[in-house]
């Protein structure tokens, strides 16, 4: 006979240490950013160092966060994700360059209007293949995850090629629209005017997804299959119908990632996607996996520490992401904040 | 018996590569409460995890209120009225109590003439009812698991081991809950280790051996024949 | 005798054994079947991947887990004699010494992953030797005072093993030291070969494959689930090393590309898969198939390519460019239809 007293709930017994336990990894990014400006010492370098590093979390973020619940939701590890990237940038800069009247116009109308159209674009397709893909490379290999491994590398290596084929093995510059150019002075720092937007636009898309999550029966669903699928569809709820709209939703995201990426760094490649899947794996993995606050936080402590690092020591910089993964894997062998599973 | 609101026919469930489940025939009454019995091992959960459809059946047919539910998925199972309380409860911890019962009503909102029901079948969840259910105690979570099943009307819940682990004061308040389930006219098929819970809720029984039922009929029968429940289950008994 | 070579895990198969025995004697006679620098170049190279793949095996096939890693342990066996050349000078004892901190370093490398990784959750490993490979992969380029960056590593080997070392005439082939590098490469591998054949048939190989079927029965039985994965993940990296130095003492170069890149990755997955996963001699068929047409399938392409220039469409997909595109074509297509590779078919055939 085991059973708590019966009046009393157990969170109401938590120690001050515990719930430091608890609240920890929500405290790092504000201590990772406190040390960054004592390690950088002039305030405007840190200022512009923490801008770009948090825009860098917000964009790894909105990659990271559908592969994160898709792993959550159906236990479904999916390799292909970063396919969704390259895809993605690839299409909404087509059509930014398609659109190149419009972006290079002065207008700030004209330049919102190209990139809503770009970015649109993008999710379309993506979310299209995304739903392609499910269909096609994970639907046969639910519950093996050494085939979803293989197989969704393959995909990625097919999509990989065919982006190669339509747009040519050569990556492909462009400039950002007028309105995104040039920078902003704030406190003696000059600061990016696409950072600050990437960051807002990171900041709205992680609070919605959290209303959503939180505030809708959708988003309840979405949290107890998580948890425990099983029990979601003894009630009645049929899972896989959910799982098919997070993931498309998931590869929208990647895709809007692509664009947002592909706009920051002003050049695309078909190995993009490649190459921001390992980033977007850390992130996951760090993070917690099946958790979407856990991927946010993650994800803005790799873009900050990147960023402070490649400032202070650029050498040590290269290996920050592995550096920062070992360290919070000794600390929390499952990540941050891993999504208890009721089994 | 006539017509019986859930029958199973034959029926054999492999998990991996274990022959679980090896030809279980099985009625379920309408109305009532129907005892699943036997020794730990012996197939009751997988039977019910097989009727919910967590399992599928190998071979044999499972038919509930008349049609054929052997092919269906789980979430179909269930709309077509069959709450399921699994041994493990399958409470989301991180979801708070409210979050829990918004969930289980699947077809609309939450009934509130029937929450407030159930509020007084289980005071404590209106009490937690903000707290998520992870913090509850092990009682008070069995007791959020079975609302959850209740929270719609179903024509049958399968209860596995409602009473596993818990103190003999929220064992009563159980027996209570599932009485008066019992008196809105549900059927229920109840696995249930704890003979005493079974004899005082029981209408009918049906105890499985090596994954087959053995022997079916009335509780009032077992009950007062302590040799045939020596056979049937032998030192199972011994400990309650 | 040779059951006893074989560690008495026979091919089991008349088709397989022929071809099997089809590749040993191509191998072994190579310099006087196949004259030619571009043929040896061939042979050489399939010899070095069946240790890499069969390595890579013992981790996918028979342990169950998904290492992308794989090209990182291959590449620094690769630069262990590359950089001791260098250093040292040309001579037996740098390729020695080199090849031995190769697999050490190696080994070190995998167990320290394994332990992050495997403790946890066996998928986690195949993300974070993904991170892992790719970070090892940049600092290679990075540090290039030491690794020569991109452009890779040009060191002298013993003048024994180079071509201008002349030793005769046999049945009308001039055999030079580069016939005698071969010969090293060949018995090297097929030493190896046989040593990871013995240990995929031990009781150590049969606990991995329980626990492949069932971790948590392992488990309960009684063995380390974490430390039979963590020593099989060592042996592999170790071995995958090995097949690096003899790559390095082969090619007198190494660069990022030719070892460490995600493309010899895939390959070694293509090459698993197609052979058949969790057989040892899965990995010579995928590794003689895939190297052979990777060599001659990619020129025939380009035949097509031309052939077809004048419909539509067509010769985008046969332009060479686009090998890796029908690789993974085919990767998907053999991990839905054909899970058992060559060798699974061929077995099964026999019984059916």
């Amino acid at each position: 006979m085991s059973a708590a007293p019966d009046h009393t709930p157990t969170f109401a017994a938590l120690s001050l240490s515990d719930r430091l336990e608890k609240a920890a990894p929500f405290l790092l990014v504000p201590v990772l950013v406190v040390l960054g400006f004592f390690a950088i010492g002039t305030t405007s370098s840190w200022l512009t160092l923490t801008v770009s590093g948090l825009a860098m979390g917000m964009m790894i973020f909105i990659m990271a966060s559908g592969l994160t619940l898709v792993f959550g939701l159906m236990d479904v590890i999916n390799f292909g994700h970063g396919a969704f990237i390259s895809v993605g940038a690839y299409v909404g800069i087509s059509v930014l360059l398609a659109l190149s009247g419009w972006t290079g116009a002065p207008s700030l109308v004209l330049n919102i209007l190209a990139v809503l159209l770009a970015v649109f674009a993008a999710i379309a397709v993506t979310g299209a293949l995304g739903w392609g893909f499910e269909r096609v490379i994970v639907r046969p290999v639910y519950g093996a995850h050494l085939k979803q491994i293989l197989v969704t590398v393959g995909g990625l290596i097919v999509i990989e090629q065919l982006i190669q084929m339509v747009w040519g093995p050569e990556e492909i510059f462009l400039t950002r629209p007028e309105m995104l150019k040039g920078a902003v002075t704030f406190a003696g720092a000059a600061v990016e005017k696409y950072r600050l937007l990437a960051v807002v636009i990171g900041l709205i898309l992680f609070v919605a997804m959290r209303m959503v999550l939180l505030r809708t029966k959708i988003g309840l669903i979405v949290r107890a299959g998580v948890a425990n699928g099983e029990m979601v569809e003894a009630l009645g709820y049929r899972l896989r119908i959910v799982f098919i709209g997070v993931f498309i939703a998931g590869s929208a995201l990647a895709g809007l990632g692509g664009v947002m990426w592909g706009l920051y760094q002003e050049v695309i490649t078909a190995g993009m996607g490649e190459e921001m899947m390992i980033l977007v794996f850390i992130v996951v993995i760090i993070g917690g996996l099946g958790s979407v606050e856990g991927a946010f936080i993650g994800a803005l402590l790799v873009g900050l520490l990147q960023n402070y690092l490649a400032f202070l020591e650029p050498k040590l910089a290269l290996i920050s992401n592995i550096a920062l993964m070992a360290a919070i894997l000794m600390w929390r062998p499952q990540g941050m904040l891993p999504v208890v599973k009721a089994k | 018996m006539s017509d019986p609101i859930l029958t199973l026919s034959g029926v054999h469930t492999d998990i991996a590569q274990y022959h679980i489940l090896e030809g279980v025939d099985l009625q379920v009454p309408r109305g009532g409460v129907t005892m699943l019995l036997g020794r730990n091992g012996v197939g009751k959960t997988t039977t019910l995890r097989t009727i919910i459809g967590h399992w599928k059946a190998k071979s044999g047919t499972i038919s509930f209120d008349g049609s054929d539910i052997t092919a269906l998925p789980v979430p179909a199972r269930a709309r077509a009225g069959i709450g399921f309380v699994p041994e493990d409860m399958g409470i989301f911890g991180d979801l708070s109590v409210e979050e829990n019962m918004v969930l289980a009503a699947v077809s609309g909102p939450l009934d509130p003439a029937r929450l407030d029901w159930l509020f007084t079948v289980f005071p404590p969840l209106k009490t937690f009812w903000k707290s998520p259910a992870g913090t509850l105690s092990g009682g008070q979570k069995q007791m959020l698991s079975i609302a959850r099943a209740m929270a719609e009307d179903r024509r049958l819940y399968l209860i596995d081991e409602p009473t596993k682990g818990l103190a003999p004061a929220i064992i009563s308040t159980m027996a209570g809950a599932l009485r008066e389930l019992k008196r809105q006219g549900a059927s229920i098929l109840l696995v249930e280790q704890n003979f005493s819970v079974a004899k005082a809720l029981g209408d009918t029984v049906a105890v499985m051996e090596n994954g087959r039922i053995i022997w079916t009929g009335e509780m009032a029968q077992l009950a007062t024949d302590a040799a045939l429940q020596e056979r049937l289950m032998g030192l199972s008994m011994e400990a309650h | 005798m040779l059951v006893k070579l074989l560690s008495g895990d026979k091919p089991n198969s008349v088709v397989l054994t022929i071809i099997l025995l089809i590749i040993l004697v191509c191998l072994a006679l190579a310099p006087f079947l196949f004259p030619g620098v571009r043929s040896l170049e061939t042979a050489a190279r399939i010899c070095i991947f069946i240790v890499l793949v069969a390595s890579y095996d013992l981790l996918l096939g028979y342990t169950g887990i998904v290492s992308f890693a794989h090209t990182m342990f291959f590449g620094l066996g690769a630069y262990g004699v590359a950089l001791a050349s260098d250093h040292l000078g040309r001579g037996f004892g740098p390729l020695l010494l080199g090849t031995t901190l190769g697999a050490l370093a190696a080994g070190v490398l995998a167990v320290l992953i394994g332990l992050f990784s495997l403790r946890v959750r066996a998928i986690f490993f195949a993300m974070i030797t993904l991170a892992v490979a790719s970070a090892v992969a940049v600092l290679v380029s990075q540090f290039s005072t030491i690794t020569g960056g991109e452009d890779g590593l040009n060191y002298s080997i013993p003048r024994a093993l180079t071509p201008a070392f002349r030793l005769g005439e046999i049945a009308g082939v001039k055999i030079n030291g580069k016939i005698l590098n071969y010969y090293l490469i060949f018995f090297c591998s097929g030493a190896l070969f046989l040593l990871l054949l013995r240990i995929v048939n031990s009781p150590f190989g049969r606990v991995l494959e329980a626990i492949r079927e069932n971790e948590f029965r392992a488990e309960a039985i009684g063995y380390k689930v974490v430390w039979y994965r963590t020593a099989a993940t060592c042996l592999s990296a170790a071995v995958a090393a090995l097949a690096g130095s003899l790559f390095a003492i082969w090619l007198r170069y190494v660069g990022p590309d030719t070892t460490l890149s995600f493309e010899i990755m895939l390959d070694i997955l293509l090459m698993v898969v197609i052979g058949g996963m969790g057989t040892m001699y899965g990995a010579v068929i995928g590794a003689t198939i895939f190297v052979l047409a990777q060599n001659y399938l990619q020129n025939l392409m380009g035949v097509a390519e031309e052939a077809t220039a004048n419909l539509p469409l067509l010769p985008h997909f046969l332009d060479p460019d686009r090998w890796l595109m029908w690789l993974g074509v085919l990767f998907i297509l053999s991990v839905y239809f054909f899970p058992t590779g060559i060798v699974g078919r061929l077995r099964a055939g026999r019984q059916g």
